[in-house]
């Protein structure tokens, strides 16, 4: 299919292709902090946006940038922002305000080794718990994860999509091996990319309730200064937007946040399987470690071993229906990831007993290797 | 036409959660007067707020209004000012969330000198969270967190913005509500980052404790212990000891941000076509 430009291989850098593919989905507004390996995303955009009209701003710490990104998404322009573990850390709080008020953005967090300052800046997968669970209370969270610089591309316009289709902060989780690796990608034209747009009110402004969920759970989002003169608050509020306490809308409103998400999660899951027909033994593995895994599970093959990959580009929510099934036909499923067992506990959870789930970390600031998941793979 | 700033209010949520005797409301009326002089138009007007007592007002008013997090208006404000820049973008913070968790946020939005105005409500205490010790309580007073007096220094914030490259500072007091008024004006009016501090009262966590008496003793106070910027020039430090300046501390004329960066567009964009 040909498009309006010719669309063109190009070598990019991980963290090049995120911000060709974001201004390609719609990007207009970025605010950041420097912080190694994410600043790369940061340097392109500084000099790309301001050339298709759109804003970029370095903030004076990882907390401004999320509000700004914050402010900006409320005016109607798509934002994003990105970081690296420790300045993931600091915009938990306003992450959750975006959750709670329902602005639509991307934050884009390039893991590397922690707690803390950690190992800086060699890879790790740290950061999975904490995409679900860093800013306090319930919340909804979606969070993306590719595994190569073209899955990038392909992951980056589909978390600017999900934002705006479900007016919630999506998280782009990316490896530092990735977002610092160059590889080929077919970048398409601009009308070959399907960009989701969030839907705004058709109602007048008298009558606009800025919390009057549409039936799939998402209400029409206003811009500020577009004559809907609405309130946003991180208090409990009901549908008009104004504070409340009252027990039955505080119960409403967290459900429906939860539900908004949960409803859809077919809609957002995307998986990557390989060799899982027949398998007797299942991989689970995301971003670099799932590249590292392909390759085992190749070898495994060619070794006779039933061996599968079966790869979440989805973490959150946790693909657990799809884990369920996959425990109920193989023996073993085998995770292994750069942490000492995150997203292991949640294969067990979802697996539930009905085959053995194995482990296996590596924390030593070092991608996990395909002989070590062999290895693996080979022990019965 | 004497109340046509009622029209601002959003008046099924009175009554506010104010104290009898706080001075916000008299801030927050300066600051709807304002508004209503000067003939803003609702639908383009975008108040911003942290988190404590003063952080309240923007549910009150009927405009773009949005309540973040502590300490975080000043940056969420950027972002839409930057964004949006024809919205008229006023943050509304208190001496705990602007001076102190937004301190940061306070200098570096000065510093780019960002056409935002920041009103700061000073009631010299931290007055949602029932009486702790900001960075504007003056020494020696009296706090939850200071119960034998606090030791730590008050720091003119008004010095602080100014020396951070904003293009107008001004402080009154809410003994004052016409020249708190003029001063929002004027800030609403300038071109770049806008600062006005309303010295006002916390009667029942600064005032009670310290035994300040109620909201008129306290008024008498602020009027007593007021010296203009001009006759501040001529006394000394000694008799300037806990005295409030007020007055239009600094004005300037330098190139506001988003100014410059829509010439930084027009630039990228030129260079990018040839």
């Amino acid at each position: 299919m040909a498009g309006s430009c010719d669309s063109r291989a190009r070598l990019m850098q991980g963290n090049e292709c995120c911000c060709e593919a974001a201004i390609l989905a719609g990007l207009k507004f970025f605010a950041g902090y420097p912080i190694t390996p994410s600043s790369e995303i940061a340097e392109v955009l500084a000099e790309r946006l301001p050339r298709v009209g759109g804003k970029f701003i370095q903030m004076e710490d990882e907390i401004a940038s999320m509000a700004a990104v914050v402010g900006s998404s409320l005016t109607g322009a798509k934002s994003m922002t990105a970081t690296s573990g420790p300045g993931f850390s600091l915009k938990q709080e306003n992450l959750g305000f975006a959750a709670f008020t329902e602005v639509p953005c991307v934050v884009v967090n390039v893991q590397r080794t922690g707690p803390s300052t950690g190992l800086p800046t060699s890879p790790a997968q740290g950061d999975i718990m904490q995409a679900r669970w860093g800013t306090h209370g319930d919340h909804p969270v979606v969070a993306l994860y590719p595994s190569s610089v073209s899955e990038i591309f392909d992951i980056t316009v589909k978390a600017f999509n999900i934002a705006e289709m479900l007016r919630t902060p999506v998280i782009l989780l990316m490896d530092e091996v990735i977002a610092h690796m160059r590889e080929r990608v077919i970048v398409p034209c601009a009308d070959e990319v399907e960009v989701v747009d969030r839907v705004r009110p058709t109602v007048a402004p008298a009558d606009y309730l800025p919390y009057d969920a549409a039936s799939d759970g998402v209400p029409p989002m206003a811009d500020f200064g577009t004559g809907y003169r609405w309130h946003a608050t991180g208090l409990y509020h009901d549908v008009t937007g104004f504070p409340t306490s009252i027990p039955s809308k505080v119960d409403f409103l967290i459900r429906r946040l939860i539900a908004k998400v949960e409803s859809r999660k077919k809609e957002i899951t995307f998986t990557k399987s390989q060799y899982m027909d027949d398998a007797r033994v299942a991989v689970v593995a995301c971003g670099i470690t799932a590249r590292s895994a392909r390759s085992a599970v190749r070898s495994a093959r060619e070794k006779g071993i039933a061996a599968g990959l079966f790869q979440p580009q989805t973490i959150w929510p946790f693909p657990s229906e799809m884990i369920a099934d996959i425990a109920g036909r193989v023996d073993r499923i085998i995770v292994p990831e750069m942490n000492m067992g995150q997203l292991v506990l949640e294969v067990e959870r979802a697996a539930a007993g009905k085959c053995e789930v194995v482990g296996y970390s590596r924390v030593d600031g070092e991608p996990i290797t395909p002989d070590e998941i062999l290895a693996r793979l080979e022990e019965v | 036409m004497a109340n046509k700033f009622e029209e601002y209010l959003r008046p099924q949520f009175m009554p506010h959660i104010w104290c009898p005797g706080c001075g916000h409301g008299i801030t927050l009326n300066a600051l709807l007067r304002t508004i209503a002089k000067l003939e803003l138009d609702k639908d383009k007007v975008c108040v911003v707020s942290g988190i404590g007592c003063a952080s309240r007002a923007p549910g009150y008013l009927d405009f773009n209004t949005l309540h973040t997090t502590h300490g975080r208006a000043i940056p969420f404000a950027t972002g839409i000012k930057l964004a949006k820049p024809e919205l008229e973008v006023i943050v509304v913070t208190g001496d705990g969330d602007g001076a102190a968790i937004g301190g940061n946020h306070l200098i570096h939005a000065a510093r780019r000198n960002i056409g935002l105005t920041v009103v700061m409500f000073n009631n010299s205490i931290y007055g949602m969270t029932s009486g702790q010790y900001s960075p504007m309580t003056p020494s020696g007073k009296s706090a939850t967190t200071a119960p034998y007096g606090n030791i730590e220094r008050d720091f003119d914030v008004c010095k602080l913005v100014q020396a951070s490259g904003a293009n107008y500072v001004a402080r009154a007091t809410v003994a004052q509500p016409r020249q708190l008024s003029t001063y929002i004006e004027r800030a609403i009016n300038t071109k770049g980052f806008a600062f006005v501090e309303a010295q006002g009262m916390c009667p029942t966590y600064y005032g009670r404790r310290n035994k300040l008496g109620g909201p008129v003793e306290m008024l008498d106070v602020l009027k007593k212990n007021t010296v203009t910027v001009q006759a501040a020039a001529k006394l000394s430090p000694e008799e300037l000891k806990g005295k409030i300046i007020t007055g239009e501390l600094y004005q300037a004329n330098d190139p506001e941000y988003c100014d410059l960066y829509d010439n930084l567009i027009k630039q990228a964009q030129e260079v990018a076509g040839k």
